[in-house]
């Protein structure tokens, strides 16, 4: 059970008697204006105790919410989009989508992670999680914006890659590290926008980006919490501690210097207003793209390889490892 | 050779007086370490091919000397991360244990006669994870060999990215992906060999950007680890599933080579690359 779901539930039962009292306000001569600001009063109280300061947990959740606007909402208000399919090998994969598009005037290759919003268009997109078709077909339109000179604006919303049969039997360890390669390489602009879940490699494998954006309620992290908590204590459900401790909010990555900007979400989520939110995101983009269209192609990876290779802490002292005696 | 290297030698054999005899995880035969030793810790009686330390791995592979890169580059602890144990805690345990600095050893020295960059992830230490000291010492190392022109072969070992270090140990897979990408783009040789195990983080980066990849006999190698899988689709994956040889069988990797022909296989596959080198360099 999500739990931004369930702690807005009594939100969205106030709106509703708010609503109402609203409409009998307006047909009957008694003034019940008292009563509705009393509500409205204990509305924006309770919406200050969930969303005033919400904990790395409620953050992966809010980014998992059902009625979170997905990929597709986003490339819904591009001014043009033509969708390219398939990797040219084995399958087209539905979690990934991806293809020409026009954010404004501006001709983009666009690449987006596609998680469902019900359980059937779940089933068809895999919730989300590519398989190494999908990643292929990812190199591939990455490949071609490089060779056209188009910009490469992706979307990145997954819980990670595929971990099934399948998926090791077509070796999604080489699907993701070649895409990792080819937006390494791409000789144009890239940026990469987090609005719900980075799940680890398979998340990474499309946002190696000369800019890195992310909503306010979004994660990336190295691995998902489940499977953090599954690995290092091999009990995914210690997922709340691993949320906790992997740093892995927008705001820890901005910290980082990972993520380079985010951007703010209504109160309440991403999804208690779409619209705003997406043209928000979308005004980022292009913003983005903007300054990074004057650098010429050489100069544009040298930024992102020095990008890439500066980031890591360690000490450089050494240490002394070997002791000789028992 | 870093200082510490014949030491830890030195310690190893006091070790082999107290345990004598190891026993094999596969087929159970008792063997006595010397003649496993001798036989490149590969069980003479049904070819299990033991995990090797990097140091033991470094003296069966380079010719003489062998000079390390980035030993300086130590762990630091940038989430402050405490579990059960603090991870500067888990870090001194595994350099205890492995009497290693960090996950990988790098350096340059020859491999049949041919001047090389080498990279040899261990196991031991953190299940050879890639925090920002592997994936630095990576980048250090292939920066090296781009820099003098020398063919690149790294052994990988790894449970994948390393939790500790966060989305830092993430970003290891892109930094180590951008040295790949400029070393190989001016025309070097890279080679991986994939040895028990490869998974996660390290197989979805450098391991499968390879020029070429070799793997040991049953080295298991994925990117999801077999638990997760198991878990997901709820039933018991067959035994070979993973393995280098399902991996050869599916087109993933070149080749399966036993550890016994390993340095001759390596030092063939360097030949072949200078003589592209050399006519290169003579047609330009």
């Amino acid at each position: 059970m999500n739990l931004i779901v369930e702690r807005e539930r009594g939100l969205l039962e106030l709106e509703k008697r708010i609503a109402e009292l609203r409409a009998a306000n307006a047909q009957q001569s008694l003034d019940l204006s008292p009563e509705i600001r009393a509500l409205e009063e204990k509305y924006s109280q309770i919406q200050r105790e969930i969303f005033g300061s919400m904990t790395p947990w409620q953050k992966v959740h809010m980014a998992r919410h059902p009625n979170r606007p997905t990929a597709a909402d986003y490339i819904a208000e591009f001014a043009q989009f033509d969708e390219l399919h398939g990797d040219r090998h084995f399958r087209d994969d539905h979690a990934i989508v991806g293809g020409f598009a026009k954010l404004g005037e501006r001709s983009v290759m666009a690449i987006a992670q596609q998680r469902g919003r019900d359980t059937k268009e779940n089933l068809r997109r895999n919730f989300g999680m590519p398989s190494p078709e999908g990643y292929r077909k990812v190199q591939r339109l990455a490949h071609l914006a490089s060779h056209l000179g188009l910009p490469i604006v992706t979307f990145v919303d997954t819980k990670g890659a595929d971990p099934g049969i399948g998926s090791e039997e077509r070796a999604q360890s080489e699907a993701i590290a070649a895409c990792l390669y080819e937006f390494t390489v791409a000789r144009v602009p890239i940026v990469a926008t987090v609005i719900g879940e980075g799940g680890s490699g398979g998340a990474l494998a499309m946002s190696i980006a000369d800019r890195i954006i992310m909503l306010e309620h979004s994660y990336y992290s190295v691995a998902s919490p489940e499977g953090c908590a599954a690995i290092l204590w091999s009990d995914a459900s210690k997922a709340e501690e691993a949320a906790t401790r992997l740093k892995l909010t927008a705001q820890d990555l901005l910290q980082f210097g990972i993520a380079d900007e985010i951007v703010p979400e209504p109160t309440g989520g991403a999804h208690r207003d779409p619209a705003g939110t997406i043209s928000r995101v979308l005004k980022n983009i292009g913003d983005a793209l903007d300054e990074l269209a004057s650098l010429p192609a050489a100069q544009l990876k040298e930024a992102r390889y020095q990008k890439y290779r500066r980031i890591g802490a360690w000490q450089n002292e050494r240490l002394e490892v070997v002791k000789t005696g028992p | 050779m870093p200082d510490w290297l014949p030491r830890r030698r030195a310690k190893n054999e006091q070790a082999e007086d107290a345990a004598t005899w190891s026993k094999c995880p596969k087929c159970s035969e008792v063997l006595y370490r010397r003649d496993l030793a001798a036989n490149l810790w590969v069980c003479p009686r049904c070819g299990h091919h033991f995990r090797m330390s990097a140091v033991d791995r470094i003296n069966i592979t380079v010719d003489g000397d062998f000079k390390e890169i980035g030993g300086d580059v130590l762990p630091g602890d940038p989430l402050e991360w405490v579990d059960k144990k603090k991870y500067a805690t888990k870090l001194a345990g595994d350099r205890e244990k492995s009497q290693l600095s960090e996950a990988v050893i790098c350096g340059t020295g020859k491999i049949g006669g041919f001047e090389t960059a080498i990279g040899v992830m261990d196991f031991h230490f953190r299940g050879g994870t890639m925090g920002t000291v592997v994936g630095e010492r990576i980048s250090m190392l292939l920066e090296r060999a781009r820099e003098f022109h020398l063919p690149c072969v790294i052994f990988t070992a790894s449970g994948g990215a390393r939790m500790e270090e966060g989305m830092l140990a993430l970003m290891q897979l892109a930094k180590t992906t951008a040295a790949v990408a400029r070393f190989r783009e001016d025309g070097n040789f890279f080679v991986t060999v994939l040895t028990d195990p490869t998974t996660g983080g390290v197989s979805a980066s450098f391991a499968f950007q390879a020029d070429v990849i070799a793997a040991e006999p049953k080295a298991m190698i994925g990117f999801a680890g077999r638990r997760v899988i198991e878990q997901t689709i709820r039933q018991k994956l067959p035994d070979q599933f993973q393995t280098a040889e399902f991996l050869l069988e599916k087109g993933h990797i070149d080749m399966v080579v036993p550890r016994t022909d390993l340095k001759a296989t390596l030092t063939r596959l360097l030949d072949y690359a200078a003589a592209g080198h050399r006519a290169r360099t003579a047609a330009s």
